[in-house]
């Protein structure tokens, strides 16, 4: 991969590392990113690694743009050369499938879908080339995902699923945006699935709500306490199938505050994971489910 | 001693320079849309540039002081009234306790800023008192003030009677112009379409927010074919979901310009061909709807030389005021 450099006006570099998405572009932006991150270079004042790139922001005033491109560079070409190993976490998300609030609200906003007869998971199903809805689910919460970026607005995470190119689930956008999405609904555009932190527009499919706050500024959640934003770049997860009974019970949970997400530390190695995919998943679930 | 809120214009929110650092998360900076505004008001009143105001777009709101206080109001003209009696903009007043301070209607220029010596002083939320309302962040809970809101106020020492010169107060033409730095995506336009963008007058839409500004009215660009790369969607406006500079310049489905601002989304799938230089952030701040526009195309160099400039503009007012 030959990353591309770009300045974005006087105060950003944007760095494309790749323009086609894949585990090894995502790899190389976060290992780049924390590269900068830890190398703390005079005005640089954020860092954002996305899906296959990463951006750079910069104080012009302290740094001249072309001493920072070629910091960046040096950097670059070291992660490259690094052992693509990651030390993370990972989270189990619970899912409620089909819910009836994505429900109403995809009925709502029926003529702005491909599909103006079916519902966005209906389609979706369709279109991969699964037999039915419940055997898109499996294949959907089977598999774990990767955080791969955060952003759009605050605290939304989009994740990209940890399996080989053809078992990628693509869709596209709604035809055009929507006005209204419920709050924690776990949606899909492209290839990428995400979780909406607020309220609010969005053109990704509506497969399901979660009944698990990821995004607080009050910080009055407990796990939300130190730090309003749920996910990193970086964080596995694992979205576990629930039904009615048990998303009313999560979210008592919640308003009582004594809901606990399933977390783990997990070290992450790319070339393991490219030896034998399902295997390397596997392990990685034990580790989550163990006591 | 807090100030009423009797009636709250539009959409006024509190912000400063904003809270850098999280943008990586989907907090954007927020803060001032025109900073140069912020700081001078801030001056005048003898508070840290940086300290939080008011910031109302088209229309002022009404506030009753329960103390005596000293005002500015720069940025775009909305001629501030203390019980019905006009006051200068630009140049610092006294408010009685008692007094309520109310606003004409719009001149020029999109959003006022309103500062009181002591800084409004809502509580911090990530090292910044701006409001981002998307993420229900920072100024009163979150949002824009609302009528019966207490806003409270910090010591302040201001004088009245301080006044910015007015060749050093800033606006923006009756045409704007905005310089932009070719980039990021630009090589996916055809060369047409690169030359169209900067020789057409585009018009400022009614979609114009503190996330974005969305221009109208251009010739729709015309892309590169190519075979869409995985991650990307089919349309080709779309790249793979990648962050987006502020300043940025994005064109969904090729139609409609949008310029990214202080509460912009951090990133998405819709591709950039280039981005505003940082001296030119601020006029956005103060375009109307309907603003004939113009984008100018520049270098690095040029775009340096415009922050000097801007810099300069702004250490000129601190001596103004200084001496």
């Amino acid at each position: 991969m030959e990353p591309r450099y770009e300045f974005g006006g006087d105060e950003h570099i944007f760095v494309e590392v790749s323009e086609d998405m894949s585990l090894e572009a995502f790899f190389i932006s976060l290992s780049v990113a924390n590269a900068v991150r830890e190398s703390k270079i005079k005005g640089v004042t954020e860092i954002c690694p996305a899906n296959a790139s990463f951006q750079i922001k910069f104080d012009p005033d302290q740094i001249k743009p072309n001493d920072l491109l070629a910091e960046l560079k040096s950097l670059e070409s070291a992660a490259e050369k690094a052992e693509p190993v990651l030390k993370t976490r990972i989270v189990e998300i619970p899912v409620y499938y089909q819910d009836p609030w994505t429900h109403e609200t995809l009925m709502r906003f029926r003529e702005r879908h491909q599909d103006p007869n079916g519902t966005d998971i209906d389609y979706a199903a369709r279109i991969n080339g699964f037999s039915s809805v419940d055997e898109f689910i499996q294949a959907h919460s089977g598999a774990p995902w990767f955080v791969s970026m955060v952003g759009f607005v605050a605290g939304l995470p989009f994740m990209y699923q940890m399996v080989d190119r053809p078992r990628q689930i693509e869709v596209p956008k709604y035809l055009r945006p929507r006005t209204d999405t419920p709050k924690l609904t776990v949606g899909y555009g492209g290839s990428f699935a995400c979780i909406y932190s607020v309220r609010g527009a969005g053109g990704y499919q509506m497969f399901g709500i979660t009944p698990m706050p990821i995004y607080d500024p009050k910080q009055e959640i407990s796990y939300l306490r130190d730090f309003m934003v749920f996910f990193n770049p970086g964080d596995i997860v694992k979205f576990k199938p629930i039904g009615r009974d048990e998303y009313d019970a999560d979210v008592e949970a919640v308003e009582a505050n004594r809901f606990e997400p399933l977390i783990k530390e997990v070290t992450f190695s790319l070339d393991e994971f490219n030896t034998d995919v399902d295997a390397y998943n596997a392990k990685i679930l034990e580790t989550l489910h163990a006591n | 001693m807090p100030i009423k809120v009797n009636a709250p214009g539009l959409v006024t929110t509190i912000q400063d320079l904003g809270r850098p650092g999280y943008y990586h998360l989907g907090i954007p900076i927020s803060g001032a849309m025109d900073r140069f505004a912020l700081r001078c008001a801030n001056m005048l009143v003898g508070n840290d540039e940086g300290a939080a105001a008011l910031e109302a777009v088209f229309m002022g709101p009404e506030l009753e002081f329960t103390e005596d206080a000293v005002v500015a109001v720069t940025g775009a003209e909305l001629t501030p009234k203390v019980d019905g009696e006009a006051q200068e903009t630009w140049t610092s007043f006294p408010v009685k306790a008692g007094q309520v301070l109310s606003f004409d209607y719009l001149k020029s220029g999109a959003r006022a800023y309103i500062a009181v010596a002591g800084g409004i002083d809502t509580p911090m939320a990530l090292g910044s008192r701006s409001t981002y309302v998307i993420g229900a962040l920072g100024g009163v809970d979150g949002r824009p003030i609302q009528p019966g809101d207490m806003l409270p106020v910090g010591q302040g020492n201001g004088q009245s009677g301080l006044s910015v010169p007015a060749n050093l107060r800033r606006g923006p033409g009756s045409t704007a112009e905005l310089r932009v730095i070719p980039g990021l995506y630009w090589h996916r336009l055809v060369e047409e379409s690169q030359r169209s963008f900067f020789d057409d007058t585009w018009k400022v839409a009614p979609e114009c927010d503190r996330m974005g500004y969305r221009f109208r009215d251009g010739t729709a660009l015309k892309f590169v074919e190519r075979t869409p790369p995985f991650g990307a969607g089919s349309d080709p406006s779309n790249i793979t979901d990648a962050c987006y500079p502020y300043g940025s310049i994005q064109v969904p489905g090729g139609t409609e310009p949008i310029i990214l601002h202080r509460d912009a989304v951090s990133g998405g799938g819709y591709f950039m061909l280039g981005t505003v230089i940082s001296a030119d952030m601020d006029l956005i701040g103060q375009m109307q709807p309907h603003t004939p526009t113009r984008f100018v195309s520049v270098d690095m160099d040029a775009a340096l030389t415009a922050r000097h400039d801007r810099a300069s503009q702004l250490d000129a007012v601190r001596s103004a005021l200084a001496a």
